[in-house]
């Protein structure tokens, strides 16, 4: 009865973390709840016996991902918008409902024919959930593993060569533009690019 | 106990509502938090398969998916600040360079 109890402070807590992230016409207050709710999903892994994944759940997504949205975030200077949802937006409320009760219907005509493992909740308390996880990963998904590490290296390259400095920049309001190619140019150029390359 | 069901459900309105904010907001840094929120969703209904099959893949499958999930934030932001940089806009009714 508690376990229920709980289940339905937290799913009912996610669920208008993520109702109020998606309506809210501040983008930091959108931000903010779906941290709420994502804290919430970590109680909810909790109640299904996974307490790794709900560490990793905190540290991950509400530690790096959501904070790495509130920095971009502050950079764009947030204010209210007006004109926040599109002009279909019954239509997109509409899709989502017709995928909700499609899924449901999957959901619940769907039954388990495959043979449980071995792995009852008490045999995962008496190995201790980390432990059991770490056997899994070292073993059975050691490739993946590896190519996890792959796909953060080429993300983190990616992000750097995307985002840093280096690139070309055009002139606006967002870029700051870097004159001090001038005193290095010879005489002889007339026009000024209207690109130019900021240094490293 | 918690039947299975309760944790489908939460999972699925969960994706319903990361759909609808998807298709609904024009910011594009909401679009991207809503894709966090449809990868959430799928994260709940595999744990909650692997507790009642009694199998630890479905949450290994949840540790790859936050792998691509930080992977994808960190591209995808970087992709939104270039942008900005060069249209000076979030708004994605606005970016349609590449629109025919």
């Amino acid at each position: 009865m508690a376990a229920q109890l709980l289940f339905f402070y937290f799913g009912g807590v996610t669920i208008a973390g993520a109702i109020v992230a998606v309506t809210s016409r501040n983008i930091v207050y959108s931000a903010l709840s779906l941290l709420v709710a994502f804290i919430h999903i970590a109680g909810i892994y909790v109640l299904l016996n996974a307490e790794f994944i709900a560490a990793v759940q905190i540290l991950v997504y509400a530690g790096a991902i959501l904070v790495l949205y509130l920095f971009v975030l502050m950079l764009f200077n947030p204010s209210e918008e007006k004109l926040y949802l599109h002009k279909q937006a019954k239509v997109g409320i509409f899709l989502g409902v017709v995928v909700l009760f499609m899924m449901l219907f999957a959901g619940y005509k769907t039954e388990i024919i495959g043979k449980g493992g071995p792995l009852t909740a008490q045999a995962v308390k008496e190995m201790g959930h980390t432990r059991v996880i770490g056997n899994a990963l070292f073993t059975d998904y050691l490739f993946p593993f590896e190519v996890a590490s792959l796909i953060l290296l080429v993300a983190m390259f990616g992000a750097i060569v995307l985002a840093g400095r280096g690139v070309h920049r055009k002139k606006g309001p967002a870029g700051r533009i870097d004159l001090s190619y001038r005193d290095k140019l010879p005489k002889k150029s007339s026009e000024t690019p209207e690109e130019v390359i900021v240094g490293r | 106990m918690i039947p299975l069901d309760w944790y489908l459900t939460l999972g699925f309105f969960l994706f319903a509502i990361g759909v609808a904010g998807v298709l609904v907001r024009r910011n594009i840094i909401m679009v991207l938090l809503s894709i966090e929120l449809i990868l959430n969703s799928a994260n709940i209904t595999f744990v909650a398969y692997s507790n009642y099959h009694q199998s630890i893949n479905g949450q290994m499958m949840v540790f790859f998916i936050m792998t691509m999930a930080a992977a994808e934030v960190a591209l995808g932001l970087a992709l939104v600040i270039a942008l900005f940089r060069t249209r000076s806009t979030l708004n994605v009714d606005q970016i349609n360079l590449m629109k025919w």
